[in-house]
């Protein structure tokens, strides 16, 4: 077998060889520089920076996450090539806002950076989506959808990835969302059962509408109404 | 049905009950023999289980010596639904469709705590125990069970099949779910037996 | 070139003009990988529009788990695969809000439950990281020791399930008869096979016994010979590598779009290891290779994970080699539980021992995220703590769930006993993907 050197990670970091890190103090360390390039060029769309046990953390405006990302992924001296995960946060302080979390690597640098932004609870909860820089994105915008109600303006197929498509008990990982659900064991049970193992096509994923006809009655009752996810 | 006494100490008794004949003896003797010593588990795995099921299966401790070497994951020609893990509710009507999908004679295996009760996932996502969906005949607890402990479950099953008697009346009736709900036993019973026991009772404190 | 044409007979194809059936050769080249020639252009099966959609899973043999694919097939070409997941959604991240950090690694053993003790480590590393604390060097290099042991386990699962998955039975005997051995040694060392809680916030939850070491050596010694014989029946044998060569490749610039990690980034030729671009646990230390493919198809797959499997060995041997004495744990009452000889006999260490129990060790606010390598690709927790003993988010980032959401892109055009082959070749685990 060969070995077959096609992209060299980290060629083009400056440290040469990374180490473990030790001793990162809390607050204060070194800041990625990519959060200063960050600074120069979108100046108002970067809200802060701060670096918590040695990870650059950049609080970016809602607005302008999707142009911010897109420049982090495609500009020369950034390169950050690799998503990471794409997820949530919502406090337990009901006043502080539900965070969305990117995690980007640069391969060609070795570097590694968090994006935020903040979206305000008691308005509807939407934020560009980064599908069309990454498609790992795809599902990590699905689920954080799931699980937190996040609609990510620009996905391709926004549904439900986890949960079942019509469950609606809400969105499991929000805080007013109780640990053991919504309903009783016994309901939480009757409407499991009541879904239909093999009843699970969006209508926009399949192109064999032209077979539509041909669908069993009740699927394509169901298809035509689109699917619904609970809220 | 309840759980009968450790294998070892209780010997099957074929003595004839009531109106049973010589033949009938006989005949029930022969098959639950050939029944217990040749069930085809159904493998229904879905986590850390279904891995320890793998290493009972494999060489060291080797289910081949009961006759269940040939998996089964065609629930048509199962005898014995083993699930081996934990049973989330999207996953509920799946072991429901497949536990009705296998003919009768069967039996089910609830391995590990989690497929008992839920296991450590008391929360919104998880089943409390497949016997709210499926009626299960042996229970190994353990998280997961060794080897040794779901061949334990298994032998335990065995002796079940041997005690079985073919002039007991309703005892392979299909288990009949009600039309509207798809519940086999009263929702306050799958209430009951899901609410929170032990320390499980304190632990929905989020933060402090 | 020389060639060696192998012809075949299939059992679908057309028959010529005197009734016999037409026959595909297979060439083998110079490099010995098996190619099929293109098919005369008057045997394409002339059926038109329909296409028929099947559904494998969620309960399928072939299947490493609860996976529902739905596949849209013209004939056996596979047009488009949908992919369902969510079958073992068990609500981990929403459990982790009301769990302390210790009670959480109880948790961590069962997302990615074939490479338990290394998601403990991984999970401790990154509770570490949040606490501030800088764990003793004999904690390190037990730790790598545990986490090689688990890369082993997991590679000889999957060894095993996708020898299966393509037909051979015989090497899922072999690879598990190995992973008792490890089982062996890890019930001596934690005292569970499979679900271990091997480490604690600060330390482990217990060190090696005596001996513990001599039956790591004996296991680096007679490996080997395990791994040869499977490579021995494998490797080179025409039947897997005409199953396996040319399926489901992936490109590097596609791969780490799709954000693939693990052997898969790696089979496509993309050189990136955790442990050696962003390392932890003083992995720079140690002198491995990373394996890195070619292709990027399900063939050089196997053979990265394989060569993987001889480089955990390497690490292995060198931490045996180096582990130092001292404590295992760290000396912070407040977040490691103290010794057992001291919490019953001295007042303050009881109290101590009462508080971590009871309330568990509390870090300040702040939040981390720690990557590390798993056998699966880039495993990473992240966790925002609002000062209080239980995580106000705990995040697990699973390579699986990322790697399998390319599998639509990977199975096009191929036949449907690919899907198979395709899908098992991704090693997933569908506690990981699902959580």
């Amino acid at each position: 077998m060969t070995r077959f050197e096609t992209v060299r990670t980290g060629a083009r970091s400056p440290s040469g060889q990374p180490a473990t890190q030790r001793n990162i103090p809390h607050r204060g360390a070194e800041a990625n520089p990519s959060a200063k390039a960050l600074h120069d060029k979108f100046a108002s769309a970067v809200e802060r920076v701060e670096v918590i046990w040695g990870e650059t953390i950049v609080y970016v405006d809602p607005t302008a996450v999707h142009e911010v990302i897109r420049w982090l992924c495609n500009d020369p001296s950034q390169q950050y090539d690799f998503l990471s995960d794409v997820t949530a946060v919502e406090y337990r302080d009901a006043e502080v806002p539900i965070e969305v979390v990117w995690q980007l690597r640069s391969l060609p640098y070795r570097r590694f950076i968090r994006i935020k932004s903040q979206l305000q609870k008691g308005k509807p909860l939407e934020i560009d989506s980064v599908w069309d820089i990454y498609k790992s994105a795809d599902w990590l915008e699905r689920e954080c959808y799931d699980m937190f109600g996040i609609r990510f303006i620009g996905h391709p197929d926004l549904r439900r990835i986890l949960m079942w498509e019509q469950y609606k008990e809400g969105f499991p990982l929000r805080k007013d969302f109780p640990l053991r659900g919504r309903f009783s064991r016994s309901e939480q049970l009757r409407q499991a059962l009541a879904q239909n193992p093999e009843a699970r096509y969006s209508m926009e994923e399949l192109t064999i509408a032209d077979a539509f006809a041909e669908l069993p009655e009740d699927m394509r009752e169901r298809l035509g109404k689109g699917e619904r996810t609970g809220e | 049905m309840g759980l009968s006494a450790s294998p070892e100490h209780r010997t099957v008794s074929y003595a004839p009950e009531s109106q049973e004949g010589w033949v009938t003896t006989r005949l029930d003797f022969l098959v639950n023999w050939g029944r217990a010593n040749s069930l085809w588990p159904m493998p229904f795995g879905t986590a850390c289980c279904a891995i320890e099921f793998m290493a009972t299966a494999a060489s060291d401790f080797d289910l081949a010596r009961f006759g269940m070497e040939r998996m089964s994951f065609s629930p048509r020609q199962a005898d014995v639904l083993i699930c081996a893990g934990r049973v989330p509710f999207k996953l509920a009507p799946i072991i429901r469709r497949i536990w009705q999908q296998m003919p009768q004679p069967k039996w089910a295996i609830s391995m590990g705590a989690c497929a008992s009760t839920g296991g450590m996932f008391d929360n919104y996502a998880v089943v409390q125990g497949i016997d709210t969906i499926i009626p299960v005949d042996v229970y190994v607890p353990g998280c997961p069970p060794r080897p040794e402990g779901l061949i334990y479950g298994i032998r335990m099953l065995q002796e079940k099949v041997k005690n079985e008697r073919s002039s007991d009346a309703g005892i392979r009736d299909e288990m009949e779910p009600d039309p509207s709900s798809q519940l086999y036993i009263p929702p306050s019973v799958i209430d009951e037996l899901g609410e929170p026991f032990g320390n499980s009772v304190n632990q929905t404190r989020s933060g402090l | 070139m020389s060639k060696r044409t192998v012809e075949v007979e299939l059992s679908t194809s057309g028959l010529d003009a005197q009734g016999r059936p037409q026959r595909i050769p297979l060439v083998t080249n110079d490099g010995g990988t098996a190619v099929a020639l293109q098919p005369p252009p008057g045997l394409e099966p002339d059926l038109e529009g329909e296409h028929m959609l099947i559904n494998i899973g969620p309960q399928h043999p072939a299947t490493p788990g609860v996976l529902r694919l739905v596949l849209e097939l013209d004939g056996e070409t596979v047009v488009r695969c949908i992919p369902h997941i969510g079958y073992l959604h068990c609500g981990f991240e929403k459990i982790g809000e009301y769990r302390q950090y210790n009670q959480i690694i109880c948790w961590t053993d069962r997302e990615d439950y074939l490479n338990s003790i290394g998601n403990n480590v991984a999970f401790a590393l990154g509770a570490e990281r949040l606490f501030g604390i800088e764990i003793t060097e004999r904690c390190k290099v037990l730790r790598v020791i545990a986490c090689e042991l688990s890369r082993i386990m997991s590679h000889l699962v999957w060894l095993g399930t996708f020898c299966i998955d393509i037909g051979a039975f015989t090497p899922f005997l072999w690879a598990f008869q190995r992973r008792e051995e490890i089982y062996r040694l890890i019930e001596k060392w934690v005292g569970a096979r499979l679900t271990t809680s091997a480490t604690r916030v600060g330390g482990m939850a217990a060190d090696i016994p005596s001996g513990w070491m001599d039956g790591l050596r004996q296991f680096i010694r007679t490996f080997p010979h395990t791994l040869d014989e499977i490579d021995r029946v494998l490797t080179r044998n025409a039947i897997w590598v005409g199953r396996t060569v040319g399926l489901g490749v992936m490109t590097p610039e596609e791969a780490i779009n799709w954000g693939l990690s693990g052997p898969m980034l790696r089979a496509s030729g993309v050189d990136y290891d955790v442990r050696k671009d962003f390392p932890y646990l003083d992995y720079e230390t140690y002198d491995f290779d990373v394996p890195i493919g070619a292709n990027g198809d399900v063939y050089d797959r196997y053979l990265v994970r394989f060569e993987e499997l001889r480089q955990s060995l390497r690490i292995l041997q060198q931490a045996a080699d180096r582990l130092p004495d001292g404590p295992v744990n760290i000396d912070d009452p407040r977040v490691i539980l103290p010794p057992k000889s001291k919490a019953t006999s001295e007042m303050e260490s009881m109290i101590h021992h009462f508080k971590v129990v009871m309330e568990g060790p509390r870090p300040p606010i702040g939040e981390s995220y720690v990557a590390v390598e798993s056998p699966k690709g880039e495993k990473g927790y992240y966790m925002v703590s609002d000062g209080t003993a239980k995580p106000v988010r705990w995040r697990i980032r699973p390579p699986s769930f990322v790697n399998l959401a390319a599998i639509p892109k990977m199975v096009e055009g191929h036949l449907l006993s690919d899907v198979i082959a395709i899908n098992a070749s991704i090693d997933i685990v569908m506690g990981e993907i699902d959580r």
